[in-house]
């Protein structure tokens, strides 16, 4: 039996991330690369720990071979603990059948058992598709104050953008008297973050009353939530100001990137109070040659850059070769931009390679503003010498020497 | 014989003396060298990718920043619940006291206790002011192909200006025929790099036999009168390596990673050198930075020049500020429109605003920990 702990958190991690692509052909969307030595899920760990919560629960499904590989025993985050630490949750066979994890609440309650053995007073459930630096006890410290049975965190959109976000309509006492899910007429700019604290007794409650009914999806959003708000529970809105993107599709996870190299956009991962922890590769110190024009750029171990980086992200061990010019894009974990060969506007995944003179994306300058879009390069996927790559296109095939690659 | 079976030793504190500078505040052993790494990450790395899995490292004085490096060996996989590391701090014995612990046979003799209770038949001493990545499996293959009793590495070329370093006379089967100590001639010779390979039970026996006999010098008592009666060989280290006698050469051989083929020689991935993991952020490179022929670490943010440098983790090159010929360990911070020329900066130097500080390669100035230039 385990030591009784007052909070915590399940990590929502088995989503497939179907808007990111071929990113997510082979891995589970938390476990893709980001911001130049992380990973989406090193965020929400990173804010456990940081917050003093020690008992995380990851839930995973989609392609989790990568995923369960790089949180294993959860040292890098000071969660290789004999008291709590991480835990991996996959589906599993019972004795009544096997069921895959039909929605985010039923991932919930197939591992109620796992959250009965610390038998918390709280249960925090996050998403692994999130960038930002939140201190969970904080919005806990509100959740109590408020005697809530649910508080969810929540920011305020601009409101032209307030119709693709689940709303909340909160009275002064920062308690939540509607719900609008993607309205086209928002009455509200408050979004929910996607970041709950349940009191656990009420939580699980609903959540066996969720499975009984054969009607329900199974949902966080769509089926709990309104059922605890309908019987009348405590709901409050619990407001966060700090920098916070849903990296879930190309651009978001584009634009996120770009964002950590302007000190302007909010996200300061430089921060000894709050350190985003990672399983980092040993690998050598970084090296710029004298070719190398390195600029507005994060650059980081293992890389050899010889060539020309402009507002870019380069991973460990990714080459860029003498003459080469890389700019606004991403290039993740050993991927090679040979000489001359120009990436722009770009997300190039693991182990890709760019051949010499090839060119892959293009400004939005330069292309029809309706048709642009961030190109991809999909895992260890060869861009041939010289070919073309257009902006806006996903490659998951090898791009033959000399030819323009066309999306099918 | 496999690395399987073998201990290995490491002294972490000798020739502290010959870099003063950067061992006042800290033993040889965790002097940081090549932008991440402590001197102590290579005879570890080397070992451990060997396969060799209990390592006693032997401590004097000034050990809190080794320990702090070293933590449980969990970098370099050592974190075991059979063997592992062992740090082994100074002991005292009748004949050895701490304080007296005063050369490599007592520092051994101290350990005997150590050495008796491993399971395993042979033994690998290193120094630890050293840098070189060969296979250690080679190294004792050798030994067991050569029938030896001791393996000497050595490597050609000029002696450093060490004290008790052994020149080695070899015969065309290798077998050291003669040792010179503390024979700085100017040519090129085959020196000793400190590294040994033997039987447990044979450096028990050496070192309890130079005890008796009031030994004070491994190389003078113990190598150097068994050249006839132990078959002792030379095994000429393979790819990079070098020896740092003192702060110009720590600078040469730091700059000497610059050249592709070094680097690529000590810092191979395939059988990479491991270092306490420090969280760092990746390097933030400015919009007007330029940055050319250098090695940087992690967490550094660089909105001047660096040229022909080497940026330890953390290292701030502000505005305008010009950074060339140069070793800046962590923390260094170089303040706007600051200009330096061949400097070490230890840990958590800050260079004031439009200061300018030059020195030569030849002679490069070196900033103590912690101070405000």
């Amino acid at each position: 039996m385990a030591r009784k702990n007052e909070v915590i958190s399940m990590l929502l991690a088995g989503g497939q991330g179907s808007r990111l692509g071929i990113l997510t052909h082979k891995i589970a969307k938390p476990a893709v690369p980001f911001g130049g030595k992380y990973r989406i899920i090193d965020f929400p760990l990173s804010n456990c720990v940081n917050s003093g919560i020690y008992t995380v629960g990851v839930l995973t499904q989609y392609q989790p071979l990568e995923l369960n590989d790089y949180v294993g025993n959860g040292e890098p985050w000071d969660l290789d603990r004999s008291d709590g630490g991480v835990h991996i949750l996959s589906p599993y066979q019972q004795i009544e059948g096997t069921d895959w994890y039909k929605g985010t609440a039923n991932a919930i309650y197939q591992n109620i058992h796992f959250i009965d053995k610390y038998d918390p007073d709280y249960v925090v459930v996050l998403s692994g598709d999130h960038i930002y630096k939140m201190d969970y006890a904080d919005m806990l410290a509100y959740h109590k104050k408020q005697e809530a049975a649910c508080t969810i965190a929540m920011r305020e959109v601009e409101w032209k953008e307030a119709s693709r976000f689940g709303l909340m309509l909160v009275n002064e006492d920062g308690t939540i008297s509607e719900f609008e899910e993607k309205p086209a007429n928002p009455r509200s700019n408050k979004a929910s973050m996607g970041i709950y604290i349940f009191t656990w007794s009420k939580l699980r409650e609903y959540l066996i009353a969720d499975e009984n009914d054969p009607e329900s999806s199974n949902d966080f959003g769509h089926n709990v939530i309104p059922a605890m708000h309908e019987a009348g529970e405590k709901m409050v809105a619990y407001q966060f100001d700090g920098y916070w993107r849903d990296v879930g599709t190309i651009e978001s996870l584009w634009e996120a990137n770009m964002d950590i190299l302007s000190p302007a956009s909010g996200i300061n991962l430089n921060d000894p109070n709050w350190k985003i922890y990672a399983r980092s590769p040993s690998a050598a110190p970084q090296y710029i040659a004298d070719s190398a024009e390195v600029s507005n750029s994060m650059v980081t171990e293992g890389c050899s850059v010889e060539g020309k980086v402009d507002f870019s992200v380069l991973f460990p061990n990714a080459e860029v070769e003498e003459g080469a010019n890389v700019k606004y894009s991403i290039v993740m974990p050993g991927a090679v931009v040979k000489k001359g060969a120009t990436v722009q506007y770009a997300i190039v995944a693991e182990g890709a390679v760019i051949e010499e003179g090839a060119k892959v994306g293009a400004g939005p300058d330069v292309t029809d503003p309706d048709e642009w879009g961030v190109a991809v390069i999909g895992e260890k996927v060869v861009v041939g010498k010289d070919a073309t790559v257009p902006a806006n296109v996903m490659v998951n095939e090898n791009v033959e020497e000399g030819t323009n690659y066309e999306s099918k | 014989m496999r690395a399987n079976n073998v201990l290995g030793i490491i002294h972490s504190q000798a020739f502290d003396s010959n870099i003063q500078e950067l061992t006042s505040v800290r033993t040889m052993a965790s002097v940081p060298f090549g932008c991440r790494y402590r001197f102590i990450d290579f005879p570890l790395s080397n070992m451990v990718n060997a396969g060799i899995s209990e390592v006693g490292i032997i401590t004097k004085e000034n050990y809190q920043s080794l320990m702090d490096h070293i933590g449980s060996g969990k970098p370099w996989d050592l974190a075991r619940k059979r063997e592992g590391l062992y740090i082994l701090p100074p002991y005292n014995t009748s004949i050895a006291s701490a304080a007296g612990q005063r050369n490599r046979i007592e520092a051994i003799y101290s350990n005997m206790d150590f050495l008796r209770h491993s399971r395993h038949e042979y033994v690998v001493i290193t120094d630890s002011n050293s840098v070189y990545n060969f296979d250690f499996n080679d190294l004792f293959a050798y030994h067991t192909e050569q029938e030896a009793d001791i393996t000497i590495a050595y490597k050609h070329g000029k002696v450093p200006k060490l004290d008790n370093m052994q020149i080695l006379t070899l015969d065309e089967n290798k077998r050291v025929t003669e040792v010179a100590v503390d024979n700085f001639e100017e040519g090129e010779v085959d020196y000793s790099f400190n590294i040994f390979v033997l039987r447990k039970s044979l450096l028990e026996y050496l070192i309890k036999n130079a005890i008796a006999h009031n030994g004070t010098s491994f190389a003078k008592d113990v190598i150097q009168p068994n050249t006839a009666n132990l078959k002792i060989v030379g095994y000429e280290i393979p790819g990079f390596a070098a020896m740092v006698d003192s702060l110009k050469t720590y600078y040469n051989v730091s700059m000497d990673l610059l050249a592709p083929e070094n680097r690529k020689a000590l810092l191979n991935p395939k059988n990479p050198i491991a270092t306490k993991i420090a969280d760092n952020v990746p390097s933030l490179y400015g919009e007007n930075s330029k940055t050319g022929n250098s090695l940087i670490a992690d967490g550094c943010t660089i909105e001047g020049t660096v040229e022909n440098s080497l940026l330890f983790r953390g290292v701030v090159v502000e505005k305008g500020a010009v950074v060339k010929n140069s070793i800046l360990m962590q923390g260094t911070i170089i303040s706007a429109n600051a200009k330096v020329d061949s400097i070490i900066t230890d840990k958590n130097v800050t260079i004031s605003p439009n200061r300018n500080l030059s020195g030569d390669p030849s002679y490069p100035i070196y900033f103590t920990k912690n101070i405000v230039v």
